[in-house]
């Protein structure tokens, strides 16, 4: 761990993870699909622990990547599966120009809060958290030392709070049953009211001599069932034609002669 | 290398995180937003926390972990049951409270 003063190699470390921290940010923002975005800002979680770690700060380094890109990243890509990948933004505006506004004043929000903050710390001096850090015997003990004593009240109301999130997402997802659930009876007395066939459609290359899911399968009258075809296929053409010489094959053997010049297939 | 770059390294990310928050629609990805403007701030603490050779900024960035896994937590519930009752996740569609 370093101490107050910045070295070559955390310089180094800095400049990477700081860059990639900034370009998982803009990544985030910019990048059209929640997924995407939900990875970049991963890359950005993942370069802050490093930069945690390099602050002499190692436990909220680890803290960082079990917590925010194990637990609250997968919350958030399980969220997108249940809400749809695909709900992209619509590019209509509710309040006109709204966007370009926000734009600019996020860019000038930066600009003075870099400037004034560079201005204002350039001068300062670090301390470093050496003496600290090794006053209990190491960074978890300092912090633990803290935690269970002067921030001790704190510390059991985050314990309240997380309850209480826990339970509050239990009673927000939780959907009340309207009707009562059907029955095997009611299911198969719908499934008949409807008047289509109540079955199952017919399965491709019965009667045929193929069984590839693209041969129609063979009607008594030597005409192929379109249903038995799977709709994408049919929808493709690619429904194979009958071979006529099949059909008179199986005419030959079901007449009784047992010798086609086929019959070996 | 001063230190207090870390400090200026969280202010950029807090600007990203902002502008995401104004222009993006999509309600998880305005939820993405907050969830970096809050590790700014956690990188702005932890810097502090060294700069001034003191742990409690540590305790705090600590604590705003855990305030904001309870806040996603919340937070995607909330996302989930309007997106089930509105079939969008889409930041400008309740507006029922408007009227």
């Amino acid at each position: 761990m370093t101490g107050g003063e910045v070295g070559t190699g955390e310089t180094i470390v800095f400049w990477v993870c700081g860059t990639l921290a900034v370009i998982g940010a803009l990544g985030m923002v910019i990048s059209r699909k929640a997924v995407h975005s939900a990875l970049f800002i991963a890359l950005t979680m993942i370069n802050l622990a490093i930069l945690y770690v390099a602050n002499s700060a190692p436990f909220l380094g680890m803290v960082q990547i079990i917590v925010y890109t194990g637990a609250v990243m997968m919350l958030f890509l399980f969220v997108l599966m249940v809400v749809g990948v695909d709900a992209s933004d619509s590019l209509i505006e509710t309040i006109k120009g709204q966007r370009v506004a926000a734009l600019l004043m996020g860019i000038g929000f930066s600009i003075l809060l870099i400037a004034g903050l560079g201005n204002g710390l350039m001068e300062t001096s670090s301390i470093g958290l050496e003496t600290a850090n090794s006053a209990n015997g190491g960074n978890v003990e300092g912090l633990a030392m803290l935690i269970f004593t002067d921030y001790l009240i704190a510390f059991q109301v985050t314990a309240a709070l997380l309850i209480t999130a826990a339970m509050g997402a239990m009673i927000l997802t939780h959907r009340e049953r309207w009707y009562p659930r059907k029955t095997q009876r009611e299911l198969s007395e719908e499934r008949f009211a409807a008047g289509t066939h109540p079955g199952q459609l017919p399965p491709p290359g019965v009667y045929a001599r193929h069984n590839a899911v693209d041969t129609p399968a063979l009607l008594p009258d030597g005409s192929t069932s379109d249903l038995s075809v799977p709709e994408p296929l049919r929808a493709r053409d690619d429904v194979r034609e009958i071979d006529t010489d099949d059909i008179e094959g199986i005419r030959k053997l079901s007449s009784g002669s047992s010798t086609t010049d086929e019959g070996d297939r | 290398m001063n230190p207090a770059n870390y400090i200026l390294l969280s202010a950029l990310l807090f600007s990203i995180g902002a502008i995401g928050v104004l222009v993006r629609r999509n309600a998880i990805i305005v939820f993405m937003s907050v969830e970096l403007m809050l590790n700014s701030a956690n990188l702005a603490f932890v810097a502090f926390a060294r700069m001034n050779g003191n742990l409690d900024g540590q305790v705090v960035a600590f604590f705003v972990m855990v305030v904001a896994a309870a806040e996603v937590v919340v937070g995607l519930a909330i996302i989930v049951t309007i997106f089930r009752t509105r079939r969008s996740a889409s930041i400008d569609e309740p507006n029922l409270l408007k009227y």
